[in-house]
């Protein structure tokens, strides 16, 4: 089954413009950057080619049957009104389709769920209209909110050409920072509506919901700087709360926790939401 | 639509029957105290056509903020009202009461019956409508706006709402109890009232989709309503079904609220398969390939319809065994569709077709509804669902079931029978126009936003990133496009209406022979049947 979902991907690779680089009149899912955003790339791509090739053939059928059986060619209605052989046809081909489809599917759900051994924990909790990273055990907690310019240029009637904003609505006063290479367990929760923490090219996504922790993973394999938004309506302002991830060698990230965590006296104090609210609002004015 | 036809009608069957006749009221009592069911079927159809607009204004409201990255026209909270709005006015105002408005006009028509069987609970159920909306669109204009929380009402966002959230309530309480009221007359009228010798599966299958439908209005429409209920208590008497403070869970009213979704999702599509099932054997000049695996079908993606709700909420956080049950479930639904759609290719296979603007649209439909179905299935498998969830790809998907799917299927229902109710032949030069132009419109307006969601643009969001400026401008230039062109309807329903050509009583020079709707005059007498036909 692997050998055709690379198949498949290879195929579509060939086909449609994908890549991580996100340009404009991009028409497919962009291929992430850890293992499980890859086979999720794949069976996207699979379970593409399976509806192209369906729509093929019906599509074509139906295409045939409009040009060949026109009335105002002369075409001669046939009588016949049904088939048992047609229709068990129809009926068994698609359910073995859909079994092929299902065990990938499946295959890959099994592992997505598995946050066993995880090297890393953070804590990530959504709020109208920022989020909070906590480093569990590290003792490192901060907020990330909307870029200052971005947040200048989407106002009413701001006269900023958005196009002059880099990384417009997708840009953070301070990006959540991850070792590259480490399986870094995510817990989430709000504190007040639901929303859902989604990287694109993690693969993943996942809602915060008030009350309750969910889980997910992801395993970063290359340093760089991932953009996503959130993607759960959570208010007015549910456009503008992006999230920012660098992933860091594991070096640079061992120094930039050990500057987190000396640097700042004010979020490795915080221990509790409240505090560590206060603190960043304080740090923010 | 017209007065003139029916007094005519009225009259000619005074003839007949002198001693009871009672031809429609005059003036406003005609419409207000209606009782009969050609009368609720056209204001039901020229409600929804009302509210088709009014919904289309909206979507052309976000569509104009979203025509280039930036805000430049509306608030970011006026925009969550206008999606919120949008989708509720045109799945309960537009969509389910043109559906309803259809099955009054054609159900006793085509059943051989003289008028629904619950004709005082049909004007109720049709005049409780003005009174929803009027609730619901009065929320625009209440101190702090209209509701902002998406169709979907989930807590805990909804619970912010202002004075719109329990007009938002009580406005869906109305409009379900409208719906329960329609669905059971539906049942009744035809489960008691078909002519003599039409069996179940002698049915026309529009009668049979809506029987169905029916019984699936009647099974949901309760559990919306008790949903949002406990909404309503949650906010004003204290407790906590919703709240993890107190015990409960947000996402219980996500399950509770897709049980309803999911059946209502169906609801919308089924009559329209209905419609479809009518007029393609028509100008196909062909019998409907295989109409027992049709009932079938339509039988089966109804039950399925209730065991594949949390396929809407894959990324709440479902244990393992719950995520594989709904996908498997999910992707079953994909074998009764294929039938469906295998069944209509193979009507259309060796027929002799021609293309007048209600086989236009059916086609269309065939193709465009296709096209959504390839989406939902993609949308089943979880994994990749954890990329499309909550993206513009799900919106491309919905709307492509639902714009091509359900409206079209009711614009074809529209241009079939419009001369059988009007008497009048439609100009067909622009009703062609219409379909053509609505047809290229509506893929210029939502292909682009697969590629939208695919690139990662979450859905009800008012400003982009502006990577995704050149899609959003093609969407909205194909949005201004396809509102503009349904002026053509409005224009051609209304001037049908008024006169035209006279539509003999087969209207279809092919029409199924057995469709006892053809063997009425155009427009039918005011009792339709008094004398129940036979059928062999």
């Amino acid at each position: 089954m692997s050998k055709i979902l690379k198949y498949a991907a290879a195929g579509a690779a060939a086909c449609l413009p994908t890549g991580a680089a996100l340009a404009a009149w991009e028409l497919n899912m962009p291929v992430g950057v850890t293992e499980l955003s890859r086979d999720i790339h794949s069976l996207h791509m699979l379970i593409f080619w399976v509806c192209v090739i369906i729509a093929v053939a019906v599509f074509g059928m139906m295409i045939y049957s409009i040009v060949k059986f026109r009335h105002s060619q002369g075409a001669v209605p046939a009588k016949f009104d049904h088939s048992t052989r047609a229709e068990i046809i129809w009926t068994i081909i698609p359910v073995a389709i859909l079994v092929g489809m299902a065990i990938p599917a499946a295959e890959t759900l099994i592992r997505i769920e598995d946050t066993r051994n995880s090297e890393l924990s953070i804590k990530i909790t959504g709020y109208q209209w920022k989020w909070q990273y906590e480093y569990l055990d590290q003792k490192v907690s901060f907020f990330s909110t909307l870029a200052r310019d971005s947040d200048a240029a989407r106002q009413l009637h701001s006269g900023i050409d958005p196009k002059s904003v880099e990384h417009y609505l997708l840009n953070v006063d301070k990006p959540l920072v991850v070792p590259v290479d480490t399986k870094v367990r995510v817990l989430l929760t709000s504190g007040d509506v639901i929303h859902a923490w989604w990287v694109p090219a993690f693969g993943m996504k996942k809602d915060a919901i008030p009350g309750f922790v969910n889980e997910m993973w992801f395993k970063a394999e290359e340093p760089g700087v991932y953009r996503g938004q959130c993607a759960e309506l959570c208010g007015r302002d549910h456009g503008f709360m992006p999230i920012v991830v660098e992933v860091k060698s594991k070096e640079d990230y061992a120094t930039w926790l050990a500057a987190q965590q000396g640097g700042e006296a004010a979020p490795a104090a915080a221990q509790t939401n409240e505090s560590a609210a206060t603190a960043v609002v304080a740090q923010a004015e | 639509m017209s007065t003139a036809h029916t007094h005519e009608a009225a009259g000619h069957h005074g003839h007949d029957h002198a001693h009871d006749d009672h031809g429609p009221a005059k003036g406003w009592r005609r419409w207000l105290f209606a009782t009969n069911h050609k009368d609720i079927g056209t204001m039901y159809l020229v409600f929804s056509l009302v509210m088709f607009f009014i919904g289309g204004t909206m979507a052309m409201v976000i569509r104009a903020e979203l025509f280039q990255p930036g805000l430049q026209l509306v608030d970011p909270g006026f925009f969550n009202t206008m999606t919120t709005m949008h989708a509720l006015v045109m799945i309960f105002g537009a969509v389910m009461p043109a559906f309803v408005g259809l099955a009054n006009w054609m159900v006793p028509l085509q059943i051989g019956a003289p008028d629904m069987a619950l004709p005082r609970m049909n004007n109720f159920s049709f005049w409780i409508m003005p009174f929803a909306f009027t609730l619901l669109l009065a929320t625009l204009f209440v101190p702090g706006g209209g509701p902002s929380g998406g169709w979907t009402m989930y807590p805990p966002l909804v619970l912010q709402n202002g004075t719109s959230f329990p007009m938002l309530i009580f406005a869906v309480h109305l409009m379900g109890a409208s719906s329960i009221m329609g669905a059971i007359n539906v049942v009744v009228t035809i489960m008691n009232m078909r002519a003599p010798g039409m069996s179940l599966l002698k049915m026309p299958l529009f009668v049979w989709s809506w029987l169905i439908t029916a019984y699936l209005l009647v099974a949901v429409m309760p559990v919306l309503a008790g949903a949002v209920t406990m909404l309503l208590t949650d906010h004003y008497l204290g407790t906590t079904f919703f709240q993890a403070a107190g015990g409960g869970d947000p996402v219980m009213f996500q399950h509770i609220f897709w049980f309803f979704g999911h059946p209502e999702v169906y609801i919308m599509i089924l009559p329209a398969f209905g419609v479809v099932s009518e007029i393609i054997p028509t100008f196909s000049r062909k019998p409907l390939f295989g109409y027992d695996a049709m009932v079938y079908a339509t039988a089966s993606i109804a039950f399925l319809s209730f065991i594949v709700w949390a396929h809407h909420m894959f990324t709440v956080g479902m244990p393992l065994a719950g995520q594989l049950f709904f996908m498997l479930a999910t992707m079953l639904i994909a074998v009764p569709t294929g039938v469906k759609v295998f069944n209509w290719t193979a009507t259309m296979f060796k027929g002799s077709i021609s293309f007048e603007p209600p086989m236009l649209f059916a086609l269309s439909f065939l193709f465009l509804f296709t096209i959504g179905g390839f989406s939902g299935l993609m949308l089943a498998i979880v994994p990749a669902d954890f990329q499309y969830h909550d993206t513009y790809f799900v919106v491309a998907h919905f709307h492509y079931v639902l714009v091509p799917g359900a409206v079209f299927g009711i614009m074809a229902a529209v241009y079939y029978w419009l001369p059988k109710w009007t008497g009048h032949m439609y100009n067909m030069k622009l009703a062609k126009w219409h379909f053509w132009l609505s047809t290229i419109f509506v893929n210029v307006l939502f292909f682009p936003q697969h590629f939208l969601g695919l690139a990662g643009m979450p859905r009800r969001i008012p400003d982009y990133s502006t990577q995704f400026a050149d899609w959003n401008l093609i969407s909205s230039i194909g949005a201004f496009g396809f509102g503009l062109s349904q002026l053509l309807l409005a224009y051609l329903v209304w001037s049908t209406a008024r006169g035209g050509v006279k539509a003999s009583d087969k209207v279809w020079d092919t029409a199924a022979p057995h469709g006892l709707e053809w063997t009425l005059s155009s427009p039918p007498p005011y009792h339709s049947f008094e004398v129940a036909p036979e059928v062999k």
